[in-house]
């Protein structure tokens, strides 16, 4: 970048910094479907066609949403704060698999509000306390954080796929799954359409974690261990304590997601499910440059190219994969501007 | 290579008039720092030009210059009589010129010939005779032995130091640098250095020196230049230094050093004391050991309106004392009294609160958030606490409101309280420091380093401002390795040396020569 474009680029806000990567690799993406002699222009009317300008369409990617927008909250916590969380995949997994194999007992005992605000409470706690380890490791010994979590995600998996094989197994069932909550049982939807009450909290809940880490003394704490540890300590901040907070909000968050994953949509854990969404939402925060309501923008056009992106696929002929290389695209995009960027910024 | 190689005896018949090197004019700047400003220096075959001056003169700068680290803003360099460009160490390799830097760069687990060899081109052969070879000759030349085998790591540093000496001149480099070589070395070990010098100037090669011991500068320099913030202050050419007497060639780079009448004790501008003397102390160290040996058994007492000066060569422990009275660093021994308080396990934000505040010598490093808002950092110590939160939630008008009374009380220069301070000078992030610091109830100042890097302008305004804290109550601990500025603030001078304090002496004119002696660990 020549030094003249250098105030213009400075200048130019945030928001738009984000959008360059985005519609330069749906640019690129045009390009190599243009390549392989497809219509890149169908391709993406295909796209929004389903996902966004049809009715249970635009339905199924908010239901979508709603997960992946709790998964950016707890994102957004950790690495605001300077914390790799890459173990969202198992907190998520494991908290779905407790939700879920104490879903149908609970909502069968107890009034529907206090089984469902039990349940959550309980995916929270399973998540943090999942999280506590890696939170230790760090706090105490600086254990690499991004290794501790990965680790513990690949036991989340396997302790999950054991206790929905043993004590959470539903004997009734032939395949390895918790006991299903019954579709009338799981989040109540919201007027005639799919989308169940979940997806609102879990809007409601990004927009508190925005405003925390923004407005508040305690997220400025965060902010300060992140941008500058060695600061945090000068001012007098306790970094091992807001180490574990940071660890246990970040893995609550996650395991709400699960709650809300299983409690809203699916009702029931299966020993080889896991859907993997933590790593994918790593990338859309990234790009949102950890801002809670450029998350959500985000979040929705994943959702889009997920769900539209699925159909316009197959009646192009094109492999699914063909999205995870539009999701690449973005992300190296995304590198090369940032970097682009700070060398203008010099 | 142009010259030089095996030719390790005939510099001397180049004549003396045509400079190995000449630097002239050179001038760089630092945001907020003019480190060296139009300073000229040569360095001719056969001589050893000592380069002089106290911490942050500049003599880093110039000699990073030299050696190709840092390119001037302005300014010539001759190479020989030609004009060159240093535009990097390797550059300065091919021109001859080899440099020993302050800090080891020998990797400690090579024996001492494998690291000699680790700047070969990757695809030569290591050639390991050729090595031992001209290791010996080297060696011979320095008139040191040197075990080619030994582990680098396991030497004492003089003799990490010969092979560094060794490596800067491997390739037949004519010119050799040495920057603050004596900083690490035991009383025979500055000795021995200073036969070598001796020897490779007697064989023409061409030596710079760079020091702030007087002493040391006296016994092996040829020629003397001083540098004084980042001005070429003088320089004694050597048929003058040679005719001097030793007395009087201290008194002239005395005059050099601080200006004409230095010399004299009575001289120096010196505060009119504030200390409080009926108060009880406010401050009671009993025996504080920390950081593993760094600070050992050191007590003192303080108080109010008092400064207490804490000299010594940089590294002796003074910055782990202030971590360890700030609570940054856990007091492994002894106790801490404040007004009366035991504080020893309180931790930092409790001893903020009560009045203890730490002006950090890592302005950038800890002292800030370099991203964050001048407006941010200036309450950084306080997050949570009322009138700038409420309910756990800020409040942006209060912040800035008190941002800007500090930016305007402490005559910080900056666009407004929303800029990053990271984009300020060091000058006005330190002035925004001392706002942080003495902002609300303070009651003992503890500066480390508080003028380290800045310019005349900003020294004066932070040793002022530290005057004016100590005039109103504040009792003062004023860590520096300037000793002029101790002298001129401080009431008493602690000196540390190896962790200890060595000595408290009373701030008179006998206070330079008590604090030189103890400063080396003379009693």
């Amino acid at each position: 970048m020549s030094a003249a474009a250098t105030p213009a680029a400075a200048a130019l806000p945030a928001w738009l910094r984000a959008l360059v990567p985005l519609v330069l690799a749906l640019g690129i993406g045009a390009l190599i479907l243009a390549a392989l002699g497809r219509d890149p222009v169908q391709f993406f009317a295909n796209v929004l066609n389903r996902a966004v300008f049809n009715r249970s369409g635009l339905q199924e990617t908010l239901v979508l949403m709603a997960p992946l927008l709790l998964i950016a909250a707890s994102l957004i916590v950790c690495f605001r704060a300077g914390l790799w969380n890459l173990g969202i995949d198992g907190q998520f997994l494991l908290a779905a698999t407790f939700a879920s194999a104490f879903a149908a007992a609970w909502v069968a005992a107890l009034p529907y509000w206090v089984a469902m605000a039990l349940l959550f409470l309980l995916a929270a706690a399973v998540g943090a306390g999942w999280a506590m380890l890696p939170a230790f490791l760090k706090a105490r010994y600086g254990v690499n954080e991004i290794v501790s979590t990965l680790m513990m995600n690949f036991l989340g998996f396997g302790l999950s796929a054991f206790l929905i094989k043993t004590l959470f197994g539903d004997p009734e069932h032939p395949a390895p799954q918790t006991t299903m909550l019954e579709v009338a049982e799981r989040l109540p939807r919201i007027g005639e359409t799919l989308v169940h009450v979940g997806v609102v909290f879990a809007l409601l809940v990004i927009l508190a974690v925005h405003v925390v880490m923004t407005r508040t003394g305690f997220g400025l704490r965060l902010r300060i261990v992140g941008h500058n540890p060695r600061a945090a300590e000068h001012a007098g901040l306790n970094v091992r304590r807001l180490t574990f907070a940071v660890f246990a909000i970040s893995a609550a968050l996650a395991g709400l997601a699960g709650a809300v994953e299983v409690l809203g949509v699916r009702g029931v854990v299966r020993a080889d499910w896991h859907p993997g969404y933590g790593l994918l939402v790593v990338p859309l925060v990234f790009l949102a440059r950890f801002h809670g309501v450029a998350a959500i923008a985000f979040v929705f056009v994943f959702a889009v190219l997920s769900i539209g992106g699925e159909s316009a696929a197959r009646r192009a002929d094109l492999p699914n994969d063909f999205l995870l290389i539009m999701m690449a695209l973005i992300l190296v995009i995304l590198a090369v501007t940032d970097h682009v960027a700070s060398r203008a910024r010099g | 290579m142009p010259e030089g190689t095996g030719a390790a005896t005939t510099g001397a018949d180049r004549g003396l008039d045509v400079p190995l090197v000449r630097l002239s004019g050179i001038t760089k700047r630092f945001p907020g720092v003019l480190a060296n400003d139009e300073v000229s220096f040569d360095i001719r075959p056969g001589e050893v030009h000592a380069l002089l001056g106290e911490n942050g003169a500049g003599k880093s700068t110039l000699i990073a210059i030299l050696s190709g680290v840092l390119q001037p803003d302005s300014g010539r360099i001759e190479v020989n009589g030609r004009p060159v460009r240093i535009a990097s160490p390797r550059d300065a390799i091919r021109l001859g010129i080899g440099t020993v830097y302050q800090h080891s760069t020998l990797v400690p687990t090579l024996s001492v010939v494998q690291n000699l060899m680790l700047g070969q081109r990757w695809w030569r052969p290591l050639g390991r005779a050729a090595a031992l070879a001209r290791l010996a000759e080297l060696s011979a030349l320095l008139g040191v032995r040197v075990d080619p085998d030994a582990t680098a790591g396991s030497l004492s540093l003089g003799q990490q130091q010969q092979v560094e000496i060794v490596k800067a001149l491997w390739r037949g480099e004519r010119v050799l640098v040495l920057d603050e070589p004596t900083s690490m070395l035991t009383p025979q070990g500055v000795e021995e250095l200073g036969q070598v010098m001796a020897r490779l100037a007697a064989r023409g090669f061409g030596i710079v020196f760079v020091s702030h011991k007087l002493q040391e500068v006296l016994a092996f320099g040829h020629r003397v230049t001083v540098l004084k913030l980042g001005r070429k202050a003088g320089e004694i050419p050597p048929a003058r230094l040679s005719a001097l007497s030793p007395a009087e060639a201290t008194a002239e780079i005395l005059d050099l050093m601080f200006g004409r009448g230095a010399a004299d004790p009575e001289a120096p501008r010196r505060r009119a004391s504030t200390i409080r003397a009926d108060d009880a102390p406010l401050l009671e160290v009993e025996h504080l050991s920390a950081g593993e040996g760094a600070v050992q058994d050191v007590s003192f007492t303080l108080r109010p309106g008092e400064i207490l000066g804490i000299a010594g060569v940089d590294g002796n422990g003074q910055k782990q004392l202030a971590e360890a009275l700030a609570g940054q660093l856990r007091a492994e021994a002894g106790r801490i009294r404040f007004a009366g308080r035991d504080i020893t396990r309180l931790p930092v934000a409790r001893r903020h609160a009560l009045g203890l505040r730490y002006l950090t010598d890592d302005r950038l490093g800890e002292g800030t958030v370099g991203g964050f808002a001048i407006g941010t950092n200036l309450v950084m110590k306080r997050v949570g606490e009322p009138p700038f939160w409420a309910g756990g939630f800020e409040r942006p008008a209060r912040i800035a409101a008190h941002a800007r009374e500090l930016i305007g009380r402490y005559d910080v220069r900056t666009p407004g309280p929303e800029v990053p301070i990271a984009t300020l000078s060091g000058g006005n992030i330190q002035k925004a420091l001392f706002g942080r610091e003495l902002s609300g109830e303070p009651r003992l100042l503890l500066a480390n380093k508080p003028t380290y890097g800045l310019d005349v302008a900003n020294i004066r305004a932070a040793r002022d401002r530290i005057s004016a804290a100590a005039a109103a109550g504040v009792a003062c601990i004023l860590i520096s390795t300037e000793l002029d500025e101790l002298l001129e603030l401080s009431d008493r001078i602690a000196v540390m040396y190896r962790g200890r304090i060595a000595g408290i002496v009373g701030n008179g004119p006998d206070a330079e020569r008590a604090i030189g002696r103890l400063m080396v660990g003379g009693a």
